[in-house]
């Protein structure tokens, strides 16, 4: 292997690990505040088809990604106004977005298949970009994927070291505290499950503007469930799941670039790679199991209403 | 008695209408698809030979289908309902229907099913598959004349006799134009994944590989060969031209209607008999769609002409003598291979530097 191709490896792992790095930053802010949303395949979904949309009719990619956004906030209102103000099963309601995101951006894209639209621009940083083997990976990539690596560390610290990073957690492990303090539970959790969608439908859009710029239905191909997975097993822990996403497309993309080298091993084992190697090295990661920041929030999953 | 004779001759009345509604009533026809209509591929084409099919009966046929259907139990629930709804004939359009189209076959011995490249026929179940291996060839002479780099990448869906004889007809097309030329293949896993076929496209292109083929379904790796610049791309199953103005060659596309319509006719008529169907370019099943103006007037002409050849017969690509790439002849100087060993295809013809997934 020359340098260039594992610069190129490199590159294609950020660029594979984004769209799921994207959609569990929602979901791991998300599931923090308790909540637990299994429709990201369909906020997904509806993000990539309302974003691919907008950026066909008004001819802005910005405005697609605003739009992608906005389609995946909708959708996690319908999950929120079901979930938290009528206290269903959040696992139902969950895959029951995940479902009607499915068949509704179908439906609505169906007029839109086969529509090319000029994807996303890499905005390529001087100098930077051409440090050996990680300038591309890093410095070469599109406003998306920057966007991440400012989102993480961001929300990172919030989480760990203020007061609206606390109000969140306290909202995931002990809603009946934080309420009893005086603080607004239900709408903490609205919040961030609107910020869920957000970010939802915006790696939607990541995939119908930017990664593969087109619509097609189904386009997301799974990646709802894998980002699902990933919070898991990163722990809750936004530095694990940066990790996490990117070791999945590493393992993705060698899947593949071993296979063109001609490397003797079956296609088949080769696939299962980004799956195994992710899991190990976070089940790895996560072994001190006395560590208290790595388990999930007490409170997930539980619907919760105020008690007067 | 006279009251019995009214009633009779009511009852005959009744009969004669509903005789007559019969005969005007279109005969129903299903179709059930593996992906959604709107996949771009293979489920697209499917559908566009449906609406091909219905509107050349002119009312005389009434058409249904179900798409996204997964191969297994369900299949055979959704077969066995439009069987129930009285579709006289039913399409199931994907290899992992076989077994569910077979069992409900031989409970509905009055309809008349159609499998798409399965092997299992009965008194009222045929098969049917296209010769997409001419295209392939046609492919290979393309794509031999275009690299620079001699090297064609490939991007397979599964390891099965359909796409490994594929393979080998593009490697044998582009061999026959351009000795020094080296096949990648790289294995996606799926048949449908646009991430994914983007993805592989972009691991052959880093590779040196500057003709992209690909026997996925998305428009995907076009979409990235004409992003990266100076490679070429084929598109497959449905005209993809659009995705990739520069890149693309010609797709080369499904075109089922011909034979939905000679099989919905022969129903009609009563002299259907189930087959075991291949049809190519001279049966209009297949074609070459948008070539590309752009390209050099050579491969134009080499294009065309080996289109040509293919579908007038002359030219057979299976021909023997064919070598394996471990040495071993498996065809013989002189032959041709028949269909039945065409479905049998499992190795690699010499020169394919690669193994086939076990």
């Amino acid at each position: 292997m020359d340098m260039d191709l594992i610069t190129n490896i490199l590159f294609a792992a950020v660029r594979t690990g984004t769209p799921l790095l994207l959609v569990a930053i929602g979901e791991l802010i998300c599931e923090r505040a308790g909540v637990l949303n299994l429709g990201q395949e369909g906020m997904m979904l509806m993000g990539a088809v309302l974003g691919f949309i907008a950026a066909l009719t008004t001819g802005s990619i910005v405005t697609g990604f605003v739009v992608a956004a906005l389609a995946g906030v909708l959708m996690s209102l319908l999950f929120g106004f079901l979930a938290l103000t009528l206290s269903t099963n959040q696992y139902a309601t969950g895959l029951a977005l995940a479902i009607f995101g499915g068949g509704l951006s179908a439906f609505i894209g169906q007029p839109f298949v086969g529509k090319p639209v000029d994807g996303l621009h890499a905005i390529v940083i001087p100098y930077l970009s051409d440090i050996p083997l990680i300038g591309k990976a890093l410095f070469a990539q599109d406003g998306m994927v920057y966007l991440s690596f400012i989102l993480v560390p961001a929300l990172a610290w919030m989480l760990k070291n203020s007061r609206p990073g606390l109000i969140i957690r306290a909202a995931g492990e002990s809603p009946d505290s934080l309420h009893a303090l005086g603080h607004r539970v239900m709408m903490v959790r609205y919040l961030a499950v609107m910020f869920g969608g957000a970010m939802a439908g915006l790696a939607g859009g990541y995939l119908s503007l930017a990664y593969t710029p087109m619509w097609n239905e189904g386009m997301t191909a799974g990646r709802g469930w894998i980002a699902l997975a990933l919070v898991v097993f990163a722990g809750w822990q936004l530095g694990r799941l940066m990790l996490g996403a990117y070791l999945f497309g590493l393992a993705s993309i060698l899947h593949l670039v071993f296979q063109g080298l001609g490397f003797d091993i079956s296609p088949s084992l080769l696939a299962m790679m980004p799956y195994v190697a992710t899991i190990l090295v976070l089940v790895v990661l996560s072994r001190s199991r006395d560590n208290p920041a790595l388990q999930a929030p007490a409170a997930i999953g539980k619907p919760w209403r105020p008690v007067h | 008695m006279k009251l019995k004779l009214k009633q009779l001759l009511a009852g005959l009345g009744l009969m004669t209408c509903a005789v007559m509604a019969q005969a005007e009533e279109p005969l129903k026809v299903g179709f059930v698809y593996v992906g959604p209509v709107g996949d771009l591929g293979w489920s697209y084409e499917h559908d566009q030979g449906r609406q091909e099919m219905e509107k050349y009966f002119n009312g005389k046929v009434k058409t249904t289908y179900v798409e996204n259907v997964p191969e297994g139990a369900d299949a055979e629930r959704v077969i066995t309902q439009l069987a129930k709804d009285g579709n006289k004939v039913i399409f199931t359009t994907s290899f992992g229907f076989m077994n569910a189209t077979y069992k409900v076959a031989k409970k509905f011995p009055n309809v008349i099913f159609e499998h798409a490249t399965g092997y299992k026929r009965l008194p009222n179940m045929g098969t049917y598959v296209l010769r997409t291996y001419e295209g392939r060839y046609v492919s290979g002479v393309a794509a031999g004349m275009l690299t620079k780099s001699n090297t064609i990448g490939y991007i397979g869906a599964f390891p099965i006799p359909e796409v490994i004889r594929d393979i080998d007809a593009v490697y044998m097309g582009a061999k026959s134009v351009n000795p020094n030329v080296k096949l990648k293949i790289v294995w996606a896993n799926t048949w449908y994944d646009p991430g994914k076929e983007a993805d592989a496209a972009n691991a052959l292109m880093d590779q040196g590989v500057d003709v992209l083929i690909q026997h996925t379904d998305s428009p995907a790796p076009l979409i990235a060969a004409e992003k990266r610049g100076g490679v070429r791309a084929i598109g497959q199953a449905s005209d993809m031209s659009k995705f990739a103005p520069n890149a693309h060659v010609y797709s080369v596309r499904d075109h089922w209607a011909p034979y939905y319509i000679k099989v919905v006719q022969s129903v009609m008529d009563g002299t259907y008999k189930p087959q075991d169907y291949w049809g190519g370019f001279h049966e209009d099943v297949l074609q070459l769609a948008s070539i590309n103006d752009n390209l050099p007037a050579d491969v134009k002409q080499a294009i065309n002409d080996t289109y040509a050849k293919i579908k007038s017969g002359e030219l057979k690509p299976f021909t023997g003598p064919i070598k394996d790439n471990t040495g071993k002849e498996v065809v013989a100087a002189g032959h041709a291979l028949t269909d039945e060993e065409l479905a049998q295809v499992n190795w690699y013809v010499e020169g394919i530097d690669d193994k086939i997934p076990q």
